[in-house]
């Protein structure tokens, strides 16, 4: 317990830190806010459009490509949180912990192979 | 009474005064690292840059943060005001609270946490976030297609980053800053891994939407990208967080691979230096290539930009996990082996 707390503690400075920064951001938005003159009106505060009107909602369809890059970072990237205790703890894990994370390695580059070849990872 | 503040007063105080120490400077040289890129890049085309406020121009930066103080803060009608004004509290937070772990001396850090590099590549991974907030929120197009551009562009180049720190983690068998430091005694890492420094380097300006892939806030085809709509202190809130995690970024690879407070030979006068000098130094130096290539790169197109991500950097990080793993296996030099 006594460890857990002595570890904890390690992390208050980082609390503190956040809410001092926060503090600071928020005092600084508003401050400008209260010391410069406010005065909207509708033209000013319609969204900028190169000197239009607005033609339609801005939240409309968008490319699905980017959706495909989202879902191969999703799994690229659990790799890289698989990777991570595993390359710390190399040198305890002796042969069998680096030839598994070898054989998981080449699934997933069997896979890469895969995308690759299919196109997934063309921005044509 | 007395004794409360004993036990958690002072305590208290002392941490409250390190994060000051920190986050003031840094504040500080953020704004006139703004300075220092006008007029880096004013040299590299021969012209003078800010040179009326002040001598040589230095009070620049503070006059940009008076003029910035007193405009009109502008809140889009069709915006959704909470998530548009969190945005840039969000990417100021996070670009200054990362530096709670950044050591930049021996024992000179507020939060030695053992698992420091992790909790680096958590905040800047969250640093998407502020950028989707605030493409998302504004409701307008520019600042939504600059939004998905950056949070595409940020994801692609974070799983090679990834995997470069895990080829580092591999050769310290740590997680905490003060050791992968301490790991280089004998050489620093960009020798050995040096194609894993390039990758890092450049993905680091990919990271922070610098030239040569400012897509996200390319002016001649998205106005300002997701900061369009922002306007005084928002604005400069977004301005400062992305100097900030550039000057991060830079220290990120000095600690990574360039030694961190480190003199480059351990011989007399070289060890005579404060750390804090040599760790200055090299973040400076780096800080000066980020300018340097803003100044000499055209812009990527978006198409080769994702190729460089994932057909290029990507293999070529993955394989060298492996080497660097393999080789250590192959000739025992694992660390911390037993």
């Amino acid at each position: 317990m006594q460890d857990l707390n002595g570890l904890l503690l390690g992390y208050l400075p980082i609390v503190i830190f956040l809410g001092i920064a926060l503090g600071f951001a928020t005092v600084m938005i508003v401050a400008a806010y209260l010391l410069a003159p406010q005065r909207p009106d509708s033209e000013k505060i319609s969204a900028y459009e190169c000197g239009f009107e607005a033609f339609d909602d801005a939240r409309s369809r968008f490319d699905v490509r980017f959706y495909l890059v989202a879902i191969l970072f999703i799994i690229f990237d659990l790799e890289v949180a698989f990777l991570f205790p595993w390359a710390v703890a190399l040198g305890k894990i002796g042969m069998l912990g680096f030839w598994s994370m070898m054989l998981f390695l080449g699934l997933l580059t069997i896979g890469f192979v895969y995308e690759w070849k299919k196109g997934a990872l063309d921005w044509e | 009474m007395q004794e409360l503040i004993m036990t958690y007063g002072i305590p208290l105080a002392i941490i409250v005064a390190k994060i000051l120490a920190i986050m003031l400077p840094l504040t500080i040289t953020v704004a006139f690292y703004t300075y220092a890129e006008r007029k880096v890049i004013a040299a590299a085309q021969m012209r003078r840059g800010p040179n009326v406020v002040g001598p040589f121009g230095l009070l620049q930066p503070i006059a940009d943060a008076v003029k910035l103080l007193f405009k009109e803060t502008i809140l889009p009608s069709k915006a959704n005001i909470i998530v548009f004004l969190f945005a840039p509290i969000l990417t100021f937070t996070l670009a200054m609270v990362a530096w709670a772990v950044i050591p930049v001396n021996e024992g000179w850090v507020i939060a030695d946490i053992n698992v420091g590099i992790l909790y680096l590549f958590a905040i800047s991974s969250l640093g998407v976030y502020g950028v989707i907030m605030s493409g998302w929120a504004s409701n307008s197009k520019y600042p939504f297609l600059g939004a998905l551009r950056s949070a595409a562009q940020m994801v692609s180049y974070e799983v090679s980053m990834g995997f470069v720190i895990v080829t580092v983690i591999i050769c310290v068998g740590s997680f905490n800053l003060t050791d992968i430091v301490l790991a280089q005694k004998s050489v620093w890492f960009c020798i050995p891994l040096l194609p894993m420094f390039v990758v890092f380097f450049i993905s680091a300006l990919a990271e922070t939407n610098r030239t040569p892939f400012d897509l996200p806030e390319g002016e001649s085809e998205l106005v300002g990208g997701y900061f369009t709509e922002y306007s005084s202190m928002t604005f400069a809130l977004f301005f400062l967080g992305e100097y900030a995690n550039m000057l991060l970024m830079c220290a990120m690879t000095t600690l990574l691979f360039l030694g961190g407070w480190l003199p480059p030979l351990d011989i007399a006068p070289f060890n005579w230096v404060p750390g804090i000098v040599w760790f200055l130094l090299k973040v400076g130096f780096l800080a000066f290539v980020f300018l340097w290539v803003r100044a000499t790169l055209p812009r990527y197109r978006y198409d080769q930009l994702m190729r460089l991500g994932w057909k290029v950097f990507l293999p070529l990080s993955l394989f060298w996990v492996v080497a660097t793993a393999g080789f250590l296996v192959y000739f025992d030099m694992v660390p911390n082996a037993g």
